[in-house]
C-alpha cells in the first residue's frame, strides 16, 4: 500500500477513537445517566451477558441484511439486463416501477407481515424491497450508456447483440452497478431493521425494543453500534468486490 | 515510397462510388445528409475528405461501413483482384479513442479480433507487433487511463488494424488532440500508411491536415452536402514537414479555401 493510502487509514483510525473518547469524556464530565447514555465501555460490557443472547440477534439481523441486499443485487440487475434486451419490456414495465419506487417502503412493511408473517424470510424481503430500486435504476442507466461510435465499431464488425452485451455494456455498466449498490448497503440495514421493529421475534431491531422497556440503555447502545457494524462490514464487503472488478479510472464516485 | 498505382491491372479501382445519396427520414421530414457524391479511389491510396460540418463526410464513412444504406447511386468496394468483405475488411477510427476503460491497451486493440473470433495466439502477437509500430511498445498493460490523448489514438489505429483490414475509415481523428500533437500524428499516420499498405479515407475539417496527407482531397461543401471537387495531390513522394513550404502545397490549400468560400 502507498504512503498516502496508509496516511488516509491513520486518519480515518485516529478520528474514530477520538470520537468514542469524546463520547466517554462527555459523560464523565457531564455527569450523564447511565439510562440516557451509557459510557462506551458500559456498553461493551453488556456483551458479556448472557441472557441478551447477542449471537442469535446478530445472526438474524446479519442473516436480514445480506439475504436481502444479494437477493436485490441479483434480481435488481437481471431486470435491468432484460429491460435493455427488450424495448418493449422496458416501455412496459418501467414506468409501473417508478411509480412503485414511490411508493415508501417502509410503510410496505406491515402489509408484508400480514402477507408473509413475521421472521427472518419476511425481513429479508423487505429488505430486498428497499435496496432493489436503486440497484435496478442505476444498473438500467450503466446498461444505456455506450458511446454510439463504439455500437458503431462493432456493428462495422458485423459483432452481434450478445457481444455488445458481453464486451461493452455489461463491463461499461459495472462501475454504475457498484454505485446503485453502494447506496443500497445503507438502505439494507434500515430495511432489516424496520421489519424487526414492526413485528418479529429477534435480531437487534427486535432487541433494541425489548431492552428499551427496561430502559437498559447500555444493551440498546451496543445492539445499535452492531447493527452499524453490519452495515459497515457490507459497505466493506462491496468496496472490495468493486476494487477487484473495476478498474480505477472507471469507478463512479 | 508511395505505392500508387491508381488502378489494378484490370482497370478497377478499390473503391467506387457514383452519385451517391442518402437520405435520412423521420417521420414528418426528410434530410438529405449526402446529396451527390462520386469518386474513384485506387487501392493504397490515402484520399482525404474536407469540408464544413453538415457537408455528409462522417455519413459518407458509415455508409462506406455498411453501418447505414444508401439511397441512391452506386457503392462499390473492392474488385475482382482485391475482393472485400463488409465485415473483415473496415477499421474504423473515430475522434474520440474510444478505449474501453476496463481493458488494458492490449486487450482493447484486441477487441475486433474477439468479435471477428479471429485466432487468438496469433492475434495477441500481431496486437503485440502493432502496438510497437504505432510506438506504443511497452505500454501492452496499460490502462487507458496511463496514457495521454495522442498514446490513446495511436492505440486506437492499432485497433483499427488488428484484423488486418484493406480499408480504414477515419473520421477526424487528430481533431481532440492539441496542435503539435496533431503534427506529429499527422507524420506518424504516413509512416504507418506506407507500412501497412492500407486504403485509408481520412474525414478532416483541417484543410492543411487533408492536403499533406491525401493522394486525393475530396472537397465537400454543406447546402446541399456534395461533393465539390476531386482534387488529385502531386507534391513530393516522401511527405514531411518540409512539403508545408513547398509551393504547390500553397496553391493546393488556396485552391480549397476557394472551394469552401473562405478567402
Amino acid at each position: 500500500m502507498s504512503a498516502a493510502a496508509w496516511r488516509k487509514i491513520t486518519i480515518a483510525v485516529t478520528v474514530h477513537l477520538a470520537f468514542v473518547a469524546i463520547w466517554w469524556i462527555a459523560v464523565i464530565v457531564g455527569d450523564v445517566p447511565e439510562y440516557i447514555l451509557p459510557t462506551p465501555w458500559l456498553a461493551l460490557t453488556t456483551l458479556g451477558e448472557p441472557n441478551y443472547n447477542w449471537a442469535r440477534h446478530f445472526a438474524a439481523t446479519t442473516q436480514e441484511v445480506f439475504g436481502g441486499y444479494i437477493l436485490a443485487t441479483v434480481v435488481g440487475v437481471t431486470f435491468a439486463v432484460l429491460f435493455t434486451w427488450s424495448r418493449r419490456l422496458d416501455e412496459a414495465l418501467m414506468p409501473l416501477l417508478i411509480t412503485l419506487n414511490m411508493i415508501p417502503k417502509v410503510a410496505m412493511a406491515p402489509l408484508f407481515i400480514v402477507w408473509l408473517r413475521f421472521g427472518i424470510q419476511t425481513n429479508i424481503v423487505i429488505t430486498f424491497t428497499i435496496c432493489f430500486f436503486p440497484i435496478l435504476l442505476n444498473t438500467a442507466r450503466g446498461l444505456r450508456e455506450v458511446e454510439p461510435e463504439l455500437l458503431d465499431l462493432v456493428r462495422s464488425l458485423k459483432g452481434n447483440r450478445w457481444q455488445i452485451f458481453t464486451k461493452i455494456q455489461l463491463p461499461g455498466a459495472l462501475p454504475y452497478i457498484f454505485s446503485g449498490m453502494k447506496v443500497a448497503t445503507v438502505l439494507a440495514v434500515a430495511g432489516a431493521i424496520v421489519g424487526e421493529f414492526i413485528q418479529s421475534d429477534r435480531g437487534l431491531g427486535w432487541f433494541m425494543l425489548v431492552t428499551q422497556e427496561a430502559l437498559n440503555t447500555d444493551a440498546m447502545v451496543m445492539a445499535l453500534l452492531l447493527v452499524t457494524l453490519i452495515g459497515i462490514a457490507l459497505y466493506g464487503a462491496v468496496i472490495a468486490l468493486e476494487r477487484a472488478f473495476v478498474v480505477k479510472d472507471a469507478r463512479v464516485e | 515510397m508511395r505505392a500508387l498505382n491508381s488502378l489494378s491491372p484490370n482497370g478497377e479501382s478499390f473503391i467506387s462510388l457514383k452519385n451517391v445519396r442518402k437520405v435520412y427520414r423521420t417521420r414528418t421530414e426528410e434530410f438529405e445528409a449526402i446529396q451527390s457524391i462520386s469518386i474513384e479511389v485506387a487501392a493504397g491510396e490515402l484520399v482525404s475528405i474536407v469540408g464544413p460540418s453538415g457537408c455528409g463526410k462522417s455519413t459518407l464513412l458509415k455508409v462506406l461501413a455498411g453501418l447505414h444504406p444508401h439511397d441512391g447511386g452506386e457503392v462499390r468496394i473492392g474488385s475482382t483482384n482485391d475482393p472485400f468483405d463488409p465485415a473483415r475488411d473496415i477499421g474504423m477510427v473515430f475522434q474520440q479513442p474510444l478505449l474501453l476503460k476496463w481493458r488494458r491497451i492490449r486487450e482493447n486493440v484486441l477487441l475486433p479480433a474477439e468479435i471477428l473470433g479471429l485466432p487468438r495466439k496469433a492475434s495477441r502477437e500481431r496486437a503485440n507487433d502493432l502496438l510497437q509500430m504505432v510506438g506504443l511498445g511497452g505500454f501492452e498493460e496499460s490502462y487507458p487511463y496511463e496514457l495521454s490523448g495522442g498514446m490513446q489514438q495511436r492505440a486506437a489505429i492499432a485497433r483499427a488494424l488488428i484484423h488486418d483490414p484493406k480499408l480504414i475509415l477515419m473520421d477526424e481523428p487528430f481533431g481532440a488532440l492539441d496542435a503539435l500533437t496533431r503534427e506529429r500524428m499527422n507524420l506518424e499516420l504516413l509512416r504507418i500508411w506506407v507500412e501497412s499498405k492500407k486504403t485509408i479515407l481520412f474525414v478532416t475539417h483541417g484543410i492543411q491536415e487533408a492536403v499533406f496527407l491525401g493522394s486525393h482531397v475530396a472537397v465537400m461543401t454543406a447546402g446541399p452536402a456534395r461533393l465539390a471537387e476531386y482534387i488529385e495531390i502531386h507534391l513530393p513522394e516522401t511527405r514531411n514537414l518540409d512539403v508545408k513550404t513547398h509551393e504547390d502545397f500553397g496553391s493546393y490549400t488556396r485552391r480549397i479555401y476557394a472551394l469552401l468560400d473562405l478567402r
